[in-house]
């Protein structure tokens, strides 16, 4: 089967973020950006479907700015087949990213589309239910284990009691939790062979999508700064200080 | 201007996040009303009409709607949707799963884990794993937003007498089917809503030695979380984790173990109102955001700490 996986550019993991003096957003100027941990994971496990021989043909997907080649490169590198951008501009809504993915699966027609649960900097987590509800197709989200079993998939997903497991009709959606695998590095020779591997690029108009979000942000603050307390020297003040200053206990 | 709350709930009883999930709608303003879809729901239907502030309580009882799968009961929302200004639901693993899917049917975007109500159209949610606060308005004919529980303090459970209505309406998508779960299961208060949080990091070292938490949680009747890390170790199941991918609490005390304080685990505690650390390293960014702070090892002070008690 042919898979699709949507990979986002984001601010690393590692950064701790600054908002801007004027509120407008989050400080990127000069800041690490990488493939968003989540999307790392879809990758992974798209590539591991291939290697078992249930995955043919792996086609990753981008909708951002130019300088998202780079994580398309690296999930190339990774072991995808090919690559398309839909290059737009950055911090788009999730409902944009969704209809633009929606014209790419209307084109690629994959059996099995694959995403991060949700984006570590906007947080959103709707892009993969969005893009299932577009399509039509199931969603096995929050992904702890994904299996093909005939015409179907088992998917076992995280929630808040523990796991559930849902059998979906192909094609479908998966979203990945953390849980579901361990990305693995990417060589320096299958970099250096990713840099040969076909990536195209496309414009949100080319596909007929508009990008209009119903969504405005107005402001971006830092949070309520928390100051650093006390340290204590045993547990005795420790339970004295639960106990009698902050009355907790 | 109407509200639907999408009710969630566990074992057939109101889950507390249902409860918070009004107090945001109340703060909107207008009617609330809140819909439990479902099989066999009878009760939870009944208990949701007695919280405090609810108009009207719709019951959508049928055997497509089992388990909340998203294919079926998202149409269900949006054909209510119409008469609605707004349509709520806690921001739990059943309300990030649902409400996406039922915003991209009604072409409106989602705002996802509001902490506050700014106006009807105007919303506070926190992104970068809670290191900005972003200001939103939604110009949606329907306003789709999840609700993070801990920013809102609970309406009552009892005192509503609202009126109940049955939704005869069955969408049936066919195309996924429940499979089986495993449900964690545990005597001590649930993690997002309990008053005491004490949770374990790598530190701990392995599963077994957090029944050293275990018994102190049980001695200051609090629920016990995990760092990923703990979590990625198999010392835990996965349910227990806090942080950005994990749960988000904020009870009265939370005491970290043997977590070190990464950007996502802060992410999932640091609205808590009095923070204690226990950590060997001094150096710990824990020790940043704690309120007390004991540079101990947890082996030695975790035991000391429930004898004091």
């Amino acid at each position: 089967m042919k898979v699709l996986v949507a990979v986002k550019r984001v601010v690393d993991y590692n950064v701790k973020v600054r908002v801007k003096a004027d509120n407008s957003g989050v400080d990127l100027a000069n800041v690490k950006m990488s493939m968003n941990p989540f999307c790392e994971i879809a990758v992974e496990e798209a590539v591991r479907l291939k290697e078992k021989g249930v995955a043919s043909e792996i086609v990753v997907v981008s909708v951002g700015p130019a300088t998202a080649q780079e994580q398309l490169r690296t999930a190339l590198a990774l072991g995808a087949d090919r690559a398309i951008l839909v290059e737009a501009a950055d911090e788009l809504n999730s409902l944009a990213v969704a209809k633009a993915l929606k014209a790419v699966v209307d084109k690629e027609q994959p059996q099995l589309v694959i995403l991060g649960k949700q984006a570590i900097d906007s947080d959103n987590n709707q892009t993969g239910q969005m893009l299932a509800a577009l399509t039509g197709y199931a969603q096995g989200t929050f992904a702890s284990k994904v299996e093909v079993a005939g015409d179907k998939l088992n998917v076992t997903r995280e929630i808040d009691g523990g796991l559930q497991t849902v059998s979906l009709n192909l094609p479908a959606i998966v979203t990945t939790d953390l849980r579901l695998n361990e990305p693995r590095y990417a060589s320096l020779p299958n970099i250096m062979k990713a840099k040969k591997k076909p990536l195209e690029t496309v414009t949100p108009d080319a596909l007929g999508v508009s990008l209009a979000s119903t969504n405005k942000t107005l402001k971006v603050e830092a949070p309520a700064a928390r100051s650093a307390g006390i340290k204590v020297k045993s547990v005795a003040e420790l339970v004295e200080k639960l106990k009698n200053e902050a009355k907790v206990i | 201007m109407t509200v639907l709350v999408v009710a969630e709930y566990q074992a057939g009883a109101i889950a507390p996040a249902t409860l918070n999930t009004v107090a945001a709608a109340a703060k909107i303003g207008g009617d609330v009303h809140v819909l439990v879809a479902g099989q066999n729901v009878g009760g939870v239907a009944e208990s949701a009409a007695k919280i405090a502030g609810v108009a009207k309580v719709l019951v959508a009882d049928n055997a497509a709607y089992a388990h909340v799968l998203p294919e079926n009961v998202a149409p269900l929302i949006v054909e209510l949707a119409k008469g609605y200004s707004h349509v709520l639901a806690p921001a739990t693993s059943n309300g990030k799963n649902i409400l996406p899917r039922v915003a991209a049917l009604l072409d409106v975007d989602q705002i996802s884990e509001i902490i506050s109500v700014e106006s009807a159209d105007t919303f506070k949610r926190p992104i970068y794993a809670g290191n900005a606060i972003a200001t939103m308005q939604s110009s949606a004919a329907v306003k789709v937003i999840t609700v993070r529980a801990t920013g809102f303090d609970a309406v009552a459970a009892e005192g509503g007498s609202a009126s109940v209505e049955v939704v005869a309406a069955v969408h049936d998508a066919g195309r996924s089917s429940f499979l089986g779960e495993e449900l964690a299961k545990s005597d001590r208060p649930e993690l997002t809503g309990a008053k005491v949080v004490v949770s374990g990091g790598r530190g701990m070292g392995n599963g077994d030695n957090f029944k050293h938490l275990y018994s102190l949680a049980d001695k200051l009747g609090a629920a016990v979380g995990a760092s990923r890390a703990a979590v990625d170790a198999g010392f835990v199941p996965n349910d227990m984790q806090v942080g950005q991918t994990g749960k988000i609490v904020a009870p009265q005390l939370y005491i970290a173990v043997g977590i070190s304080g990464a950007i996502q685990h802060l992410a999932g505690m640091k609205d808590s109102k009095v923070i204690v650390a226990i950590n060997k390293d001094e150096e710990a960014p824990i020790f940043q955001v704690a309120d007390y702070g004991l540079v101990a090892d947890l082996f030695e002070a975790v035991p000391e700490l429930q004898e004091l008690l």
